[in-house]
């Protein structure tokens, strides 16, 4: 179970959110600009108080904390066991493949290391790609070699910021259903932000509609999203 | 030809490349990626040498390194010698001297990495060094051999604070470009030519070196 209060200043933007997400894959559903990335980057732990940035609140994961900032707490990323997938797969360019999905697993035995690779190619599809170098990826493959990675460290909590982007439907959907059964199997939480209505009617999933920085509603996609659904309906009827 | 000049200048010039290189590279790291004002600081002290006249370095040093401060007394204590006018103090002056060159291009090499690998590689758990060392000077490789070639290349042409600092003490501290201040103020011009030529084969050498490794890359970005 994931617990957030967050409030964060990023120059004119304010981010401001508090809920509890029990659901083990929730859509956080916002268009553009309404905070979507911020709040992954936050619970990531990637982003501390800067010039021109606050960042203040608590993150629990499971009863664990990870951060607090009344009590000076701020988990490392990496420390957190929580992945991040971006829209953009950012794979480190000059290791292979293999390489890549293996970075998360310093400190393991090398054999072990070599499994827990290839298990996770074999999941994401895309065991033919282990010696490839990112630069020879497509961007969809690039995407597939991205979620393996974040996967391999065994994460309780994965966070996905529109990481399906470049995969054409068929292929996401495939993928979506599969790492859906492979999570739940594992007991891992996801948290999956899209901008698009149909990953949130589609997935079945808890949705949280974030706008202009504030929470408005949790729940059923189907309630949270009634007015995107008319939306949609009416764009898919208007010829 | 004072080869002894030749090979006391390049031993100086690989001492100083390897200990600047082992300074700047988590130096240059810290810059980049770590936050707070004082890193600002911390930048200008690095960038100082730059704009303090090589001279006034050398005095600075000389004085502070001489028997009259506490620190060149504790310093010829534990050496048995004093810094100033030894090979070892030659060294110290050298990499406070080209710190900026071997920094300021690590500083340009390591920016330019996409601050979202960095995300990625910490995401992964990876600490701090593993990020410099697995991401940031593989990433930025070029940058790291302009840092050496710079900072190699400054050392061996460097004299205001070889001489302030060193003296000239044939064997310990005299460089070839106190040799050629000897050659031209003896008038010796033929020799100074040698010299000089020895100085600027030196420079093509390890310039057409950079270039060479932007070429072999496929001009990737540093």
């Amino acid at each position: 179970m994931l617990e957030l209060a967050l409030n964060a200043r990023r120059g004119s933007f304010h981010l401001e959110v508090e809920c509890r997400l029990t659901s083990d894959w929730t859509v956080i559903f916002g268009h553009s600009g309404a905070g979507k990335s911020t709040l992954l980057r936050l619970l990531a732990g990637l982003d501390r108080n800067a010039r021109g940035e606050t960042a203040q609140g608590r993150v629990t994961l499971d009863g664990s904390i990870l951060t607090d900032t009344a009590r000076g707490v701020w988990s490392r990323p990496g420390r957190r066991r929580t992945s991040l997938v971006a829209q953009q797969p950012s794979l480190f360019p000059h290791l292979s493949v293999e390489a890549n999905v293996a970075y998360g697993l310093a400190g393991l035995d090398r054999v072990i290391r070599a499994n827990r690779v290839a298990e996770m190619l074999e999941l994401v599809d895309a065991t033919d790609l282990v010696s490839r170098r990112p630069q020879d990826l497509s961007g969809g493959q690039a995407q597939r070699v991205a979620m393996a990675r974040a996967l391999a460290p065994g994460p309780s909590l994965l966070l996905l910021d529109e990481p399906f982007s470049a995969l054409d439907g068929t292929a996401s959907d495939a993928l979506v259903d599969r790492l859906q059964v492979w999570l739940r199997a594992n007991g891992v939480q996801t948290v999956l932000a899209t901008h698009d209505a149909t990953d949130a009617f589609s997935t079945g999933a808890e949705v949280a509609l974030l706008r202009e920085g504030r929470l408005v509603a949790v729940g059923p996609a189907a309630e949270v999203l009634l007015d995107e659904r008319e939306r949609i309906a009416h764009r898919l009827m208007t010829p | 030809m004072d080869w002894q000049a030749l090979a006391l200048t390049l031993r100086l010039a690989t001492a100083t490349t390897a200990i600047l290189l082992a300074i700047a590279v988590p130096l240059a790291a810290l810059l980049v990626l770590g936050r707070g004002r004082w890193l600002a600081a911390v930048e200008a002290l690095a960038a100082l040498p730059l704009v303090l006249p090589p001279t006034v370095l050398g005095f600075f040093l000389l004085v502070l390194l001489g028997p009259r401060t506490a620190i060149g007394r504790g310093i010829t204590g534990l050496l048995g010698h004093p810094l100033a006018f030894s090979f070892s103090g030659l060294v110290v002056g050298s990499v406070i001297y080209s710190l900026p060159f071997a920094v300021q291009p690590l500083v340009a090499g390591f920016a330019a990495v996409e601050s979202s690998l960095v995300d990625a590689a910490r995401l992964l758990g990876a600490s701090s060094s593993r990020v410099v060392f697995s991401l940031l000077v593989p990433l930025a490789r070029r940058s790291l051999v302009a840092a050496a070639v710079l900072s190699f290349l400054h050392t061996v042409g460097e004299f205001g604070v070889v001489l302030m600092l060193g003296g000239d003490i044939p064997g310990a501290t005299r460089t070839l470009s106190i040799v050629l201040y000897n050659q031209v103020e003896n008038f010796d011009y033929a020799a100074a030519n040698r010299t000089a030529a020895i100085l600027l084969g030196l420079s093509v050498v390890a310039l057409a070196a950079i270039y060479l490794t932007g070429q072999i890359r496929g001009g990737r970005r540093a």
